[in-house]
């Protein structure tokens, strides 16, 4: 566990980065700092790995005082991604991945061993590993960055706008990418954004921080969209938070009745449409088990009579559902008077992830 | 064309102390040593400039003396104030001269490895020698040997101005030429420093290709 | 020559104007002459084959590959070759410099066109900027910065080299040296080594000055 007391940076003209932040970052989940520029949140991830050190205030890795570790062994054991990946130009793929390893004295053949395991992992193709980074995408160098973050395995990962420099699809597949990474990896990883979006997404915890440096609301995703502690955690958060709270409640509960039979399958079960007088018209889908009840609502919406056709992960009809029984779990979990968060689990809360 | 073949056909100039042979090994003693001494001040200085950010005015200052300075002005005064005759001191204004673009370059490519770079090393956990070493300086190196192509190439001609002031080497043709108004020798003799010059580049471009990363040289 | 002091002022008082082609100030003028007609000739040229090879991508390899190797040949050659077409004149010294002065001047050009933002240009075509006007009134005041700063360079050395056509007795101050070296005459040589620094700085400053002049922006900007 990471804690920070107190923790004040001031720096020698007098402004003040980070102030007071007293804050737990738990074990095996993704915490997200996020808030506008200037907010300190790039200032709180470095002094974790001592890339800056705090004026006052103490972080300790579990229990350790981070100031009594000398700061290049910190970091060997920490994983740190950077924006602009910050690959070394002049060495391979392969060797680029094996700093870490090489730095703590494995033996080549070893460290390449871990470095193909890697780019296997983040998905990369072995045949880049012995390319140069100008020879990689944005996407990839930046696969790459979180592989060579990942080589000596270590327990703690660092991500200071990892995926901001990408352009939103390849962002999108990273953010997926890194979810499945985490649910086999389980780190303790601290991401630093300022996109609420990506926070929401990605978060376990999030903790959005106000310019100078203070902590305005640290929570889960959910309950941060439901109940923001102020307005200023408010208007960060934007528009649609209600719609948004949705992608936290499992579509597992949506009360399902049988396809009736004016939907259109293939031969193996799969939907087609709804039949009319002038032919098929659209539906839409969504999968019980995996998806959020944003997704079937959206499915709903997106159906041309309003009843969203529920599919197994191979996509054959496994029942409707009609804009009544979805209005049954809105009102369950997401009634129109703001009480408190049930506890809205983040199983398959990411739409649109492989899982 | 016919003081060519005047110069280069004569077999005098093949051999004897002020042959071909023998003025163009003295030529490259004099570069080389005042070449090597010159990067062995120039390049750890760079570095270490380039790396701690500390001293920047004195590059400037150098790049610009460097420019200003009159070679010819600077070799004369040195070899008077020394005592004519003496090899040694004809080397301080080759060296003094050879500094300035080592310095200047690698300072440059030091201090212009991407941040973000910079910034990745020591968050892996490398300490600040292995990030001076084992990031910048290959990052650095196109810009170091561009430096050392530099001034490579001005110890070879200072060492050519330097005959004036008694320096043997190549230049011997073209001042002794000059001053015998034998004209074939001074464009033989010149034609002789043109050719090592550009041997100097040459062997500059395959140490290049040999030494910098493809990663870095593709970057650029 | 221990007891010879550095300077002798009277002998400077002396040479400053005494009437003949030897005189301090004569030498000067001379020198001026010659460092800066072939900053003058190398701009002249520079700027139209800049722009050809801006335009006409697959020429300036060859042309940078050129000025690559004239640049690497010692100032002492290119006179002493040039000697055997021109003789003992300003020529023979002139034309290396003008040569030397293209080898800074033409990439300066090409990468001060390069240097335009893209969004820049782009936006002076969409404004209907056709493509020579688009050229004087958005490209090259843009590029300004840039080839300035080559000029400083070429004009900079121009200067210093002059001085080694004394070898060739066409060095403007640089005969002062020959002259001190002849003499065991320390004099002279700083003179001439002082006013070739002098003037080396007084034109950088006036380089310096007419950027600030011609590009007001650029200064705004540093401050910002």
């Amino acid at each position: 566990m990471i804690t920070f007391e107190d923790v004040t940076k001031r720096y020698r003209d007098g402004t003040v980065a980070v102030d007071e932040l007293s804050l737990e970052v738990p074990n095996g989940a993704i915490t997200v700092f996020v808030g506008p520029s200037g907010c300190g949140k790039t200032t709180s991830l470095r002094m974790i790995n001592r890339m800056i050190d705090a004026t006052s205030g103490r972080i300790t890795l579990d229990g350790q005082d981070v100031r009594e570790i000398d700061p290049p062994t910190l970091r060997r054991g920490i994983g740190y991604v950077i924006q602009q990946a910050g690959l070394f130009p002049h060495r391979k793929i392969v060797d680029n991945v094996a700093t870490v390893p090489y730095l703590l004295g494995w033996n080549k053949k070893k460290a390449r061993a871990r470095a193909m395991e890697l780019l296997d992992l983040v998905g990369l193709d072995p045949g880049l590993a012995d390319r140069y980074p100008f020879q990689l995408s944005g996407g990839q160098q930046q696969r790459v960055g979180v592989a060579r973050a990942l080589a000596a395995d270590p327990p703690v990962l660092l991500m200071d706008e990892p995926f901001s420099a990408v352009d939103p699809i390849v962002r999108a597949s990273l953010q997926d990418e890194l979810l499945r990474l985490q649910s086999e990896l389980r780190k303790t990883i601290v991401f630093v954004t300022h996109d609420i979006d990506e926070a929401v997404k990605l978060g376990d915890t999030v903790a959005v921080m106000r310019v100078g440096g203070r902590l305005a609301q640290m929570a889960g995703p959910a309950t941060l969209l439901t109940e923001p502690a102020d307005d200023f955690v408010r208007e960060f958060l934007g528009r649609d938070r209600g719609i948004r709270r949705l992608s936290f409640i499992s579509a597992k509960e949506v009360r399902l009745r049988p396809a009736p039979s004016d939907l259109v399958t293939d031969e193996d079960g799969r939907p087609l449409g709804w039949r009319t007088a002038e032919g098929l018209a659209a539906h839409g889908t969504f999968n019980p088990e995996t998806d959020s009840l944003r997704a079937a609502l959206d499915a709903a919406l997106l159906s041309a009579n309003g009843t969203a056709v529920a599919v197994d992960e191979e996509g054959r009809v496994r029942g409707v559902a009609g804009r009544d029984a979805i209005d049954e779990l809105l009102a369950e979990y997401a009634p129109p008077a703001a009480g408190p968060a049930p506890g809205a689990s983040r199983g398959g809360t990411s739409e649109g992830a492989p899982t | 064309m016919n003081w060519l073949a005047g110069f280069f056909g004569d077999a005098a100039h093949w051999s004897g102390p002020d042959g071909i042979p023998v003025r163009l090994l003295e030529h490259l003693e004099f570069s080389a040593a005042a070449f090597l001494v010159a990067a062995l001040i120039a390049v750890p200085l760079g570095m270490l400039i380039g790396h701690t950010g500390r001293g920047a005015l004195l590059v400037v200052v150098a790049a610009n003396a460097a420019r200003a300075l009159p070679t010819l002005g600077l070799l004369v005064l040195v070899v008077l104030l020394a005592g004519v005759g003496t090899v040694l001191p004809v080397l301080i204004p080759l060296i003094v001269l050879a500094v300035p673009p080592i310095l200047v370059n690698t300072y440059e490519g030091v201090r212009g490895v991407d941040a973000d770079l910079r910034d990745a090393a020591y968050g892996m956990g490398l300490r600040g020698r292995q990030v001076l070493f084992r990031t910048l300086t290959p990052v650095a190196l196109p810009l170091i040997l561009l430096g050392l192509r530099l001034a490579a190439i001005q110890v070879v001609s200072t060492a050519t101005v330097a005959a004036f002031v008694g320096l043997g080497g190549l230049g011997r043709f073209i001042i002794d030429g000059l001053a015998t108004k034998t004209y074939a020798d001074v464009v033989g003799g010149a034609v002789l420093v043109a050719a090592l010059a550009l041997a100097v580049q040459f062997a500059f471009v395959l140490l290049d290709r040999a030494v910098v990363s493809p990663g870095v040289r593709q970057v650029r | 020559m221990t007891d010879e002091p550095l300077v002798r002022w009277d002998w400077i008082a002396r040479n400053w104007a005494n009437g003949g082609p030897t005189a301090i100030s004569a030498l000067l003028e001379n020198h001026v002459v010659m460092a800066f007609l072939p900053v003058l000739f190398g701009l002249v040229v520079a700027l139209p084959l800049g722009l050809a090879c801006v335009r006409w991508r697959w020429l300036y390899q060859p042309t940078a590959a050129l000025m690559n190797v004239t640049y690497s040949l010692p100032s002492l050659v290119l006179f002493s070759i040039f000697l055997s077409i021109t003789g003992l004149t300003r020529s023979t010294v002139v034309i290396p410099l003008t040569f030397f002065a293209l080898a800074v001047l033409i990439p300066a050009v090409v990468d001060g066109l390069a240097s335009v933002p893209d969004s820049v240009r782009q936006s002076a075509v969409a404004m209907g900027f056709r493509p020579a006007r688009r050229l004087l009134r958005v490209e090259l005041p843009v590029a300004v910065p840039v080839v300035l700063a080559g000029l400083r360079v070429a004009t900079v050395s121009s200067i210093s080299l002059v001085s080694v056509g004394a070898l060739i007795g066409q060095g403007g101050l640089g005969n002062l040296f020959i002259d001190g070296w002849q003499r065991q005459f320390y004099t002279p040589i700083v003179v001439g080594i002082a006013l070739i620094v002098l003037l080396a700085v007084l034109a950088d400053g006036l380089l310096v000055l007419a950027q600030r002049l011609l590009t007001p922006w650029s200064r705004a900007r540093r401050t910002a």
